[in-house]
């Protein structure tokens, strides 16, 4: 089995790879579509900005190669800014169009306590609001690690898979829409739940082989 | 609820991890690598290592040593102490650390904070300052002057005030680490982290004093600290992450409490 990490300018994928590695998963970083398109498993992760990383995809060419690869159902993991433009919309950077595999937005956390500082960052406990493949020997309140400014909000409730409490909101830690699953959390540094969560990922057969979502 | 983090710090010299106090008489402890793994299973939650001598004998950081640790622990850590200019920023990274703590440098040069902000996301990008109290104000209103290079120089610099400008430039996170608490074990700066921790939007990491987890109760509860640095108090076997983490855990504050 392959895993293609996207390589779209958008920070530091080495964290990912050798999670993978940890696993005795082959997994290359590519910007090549058809690498790809040929990968057996999917995922797209980053850090950074929002807009930034819409420019480097567009002169990458590689928006229609994601749609193509969820289309196709291939299973795909979306991670921390992967997740959030795979909505429609993210308020960052002065408000930017993202892919829309998933219908929803991206806003900032907006505290009203000082002492919620901006960037989220740390660990925090992630509540499973559907049961899921992905979360399979994962004990219920375990925390992840997160860093992040803006969060998810999906369109439709039923794409919520998992949810954890910050600023004031209980925003969407985790997504999930047929062969797609994305998480606001950095799996791969999040120890031994982070790396059950990836293996996961690698044994997941989605139930339906088209996207329908 | 955000827990709070617990960070063990390694200062590493010569490829091993040494301990001073008050950035002195250090002496050795054993192999960073190791450490990090051992303190990784004992559920700690973010790393730090500082090359001590880096700055001071102006050397390059050892960025093998950053991916073998990347390699070994799957959690986040950050490493400073030799970070020279964007190229060293980018390396570190590249190598599998999520951040770079800038100290000396970003008071030589602010704008390397901006730079490295834009370059690879204020997440990134950690400022570290070591304050000393001053009893003469009208230099540094807030009572606490910035020192570099290992508490070799006083710049005349005031601590809020430059944490609050580091912010401006997007650093991601401060650590705060009291020159005169530092390898004391004698208790965190309260007063000196709670000043920064209120003042500022981002994330503050208290650092320097550490001796027992009352001391870490005392600094989440009093001084609003996101984070706490630990080093001697876990390097000479007084305590484990475990140990503290249950004390904490008694205290009523949030920790990450699976792994």
């Amino acid at each position: 089995m392959t895993v293609a990490i996207i390589d779209y300018r958008a920070g530091n994928l080495t964290s990912v790879k050798l999670a993978f590695d940890a696993l005795g998963q082959k997994a290359e970083i590519t910007d090549a579509p058809e690498r790809i398109l040929a990968a057996d498993r999917v995922v797209f992760p980053g850090v950074g900005a929002a807009g930034a990383a819409m420019r480097h995809l567009q002169s990458l060419a590689l928006a229609p190669v994601l749609r193509e690869v969820v289309r196709r159902g291939t299973p795909f993991l979306g991670i921390c800014l992967g997740t959030q433009i795979i909505l429609e919309h993210s308020e960052e950077d002065g408000g930017v169009d993202t892919l829309g595999l998933v219908p929803g937005k991206v806003i900032r956390f907006m505290p009203t306590n000082p002492y919620d500082k901006v960037p989220h960052m740390g660990w925090n406990r992630v509540t499973l609001r559907q049961p899921h493949p992905l979360f399979d020997g994962v004990d219920e309140g375990t925390e992840f690690y997160f860093v992040h400014s803006y969060y998810p909000v999906p369109a439709r409730p039923g794409d919520v898979l998992a949810t954890t409490d910050y600023a004031g909101v209980g925003f969407a830690a985790a997504l999930a829409c047929d062969n797609l699953v994305a998480t606001q959390f950095h799996p791969e540094k999040s120890g031994k739940a982070g790396l059950r969560l990836l293996e996961n990922f690698c044994r997941w057969q989605p139930a339906s082989k088209e996207q329908t979502c | 609820m955000l827990t709070r983090r617990i960070i063990p710090c390694l200062d590493i010299h010569n490829k091993v991890v040494t301990k001073g106090v008050r950035f002195q008489n250090n002496v050795v402890l054993g192999d960073p690598v190791e450490m990090a793994a051992r303190y990784y299973e004992d559920g700690c939650d973010e790393l730090v290592f500082y090359d001590i001598t880096a700055s001071a004998e102006r050397r390059p950081i050892d960025i093998e040593m950053v991916t073998e640790v990347a390699r070994a622990v799957r959690i986040p850590f950050a490493v400073g102490g030799g970070i020279s200019s964007l190229g060293d920023m980018e390396r570190v990274l590249l190598a599998g650390a999520e951040k770079v703590s800038v100290n000396s440098l970003a008071v030589r040069n602010p704008q390397i904070i901006a730079d490295g902000a834009r370059a690879f996301g204020a997440q990134c990008i950690v400022l570290g300052m070591d304050p000393v109290a001053v009893a003469d104000r009208s230099r540094c209103p807030s009572g606490y002057e910035i020192t570099v290079r290992g508490f070799r120089e006083h710049t005349g610099m005031d601590a809020l005030e430059w944490a609050r400008r580091a912010v401006d430039l997007g650093a991601g996170e401060i650590v705060v680490n009291s020159v005169d608490a530092d390898g004391t074990r004698s208790g965190f700066e309260i007063a000196l982290t709670k000043l920064i921790a209120d003042n500022v939007s981002v994330p503050v990491v208290a650092s320097g004093g550490a001796g027992n987890p009352q001391h870490l109760v005392d600094v989440f509860i009093q001084a609003h600290a996101d984070a706490a640095i630990i080093a001697g108090m876990i390097h000479k076997g007084d305590y484990t992450i475990g140990t503290i983490k249950t004390a904490l855990v008694a205290s009523g504050i949030p920790i990450r409490q699976h792994w």
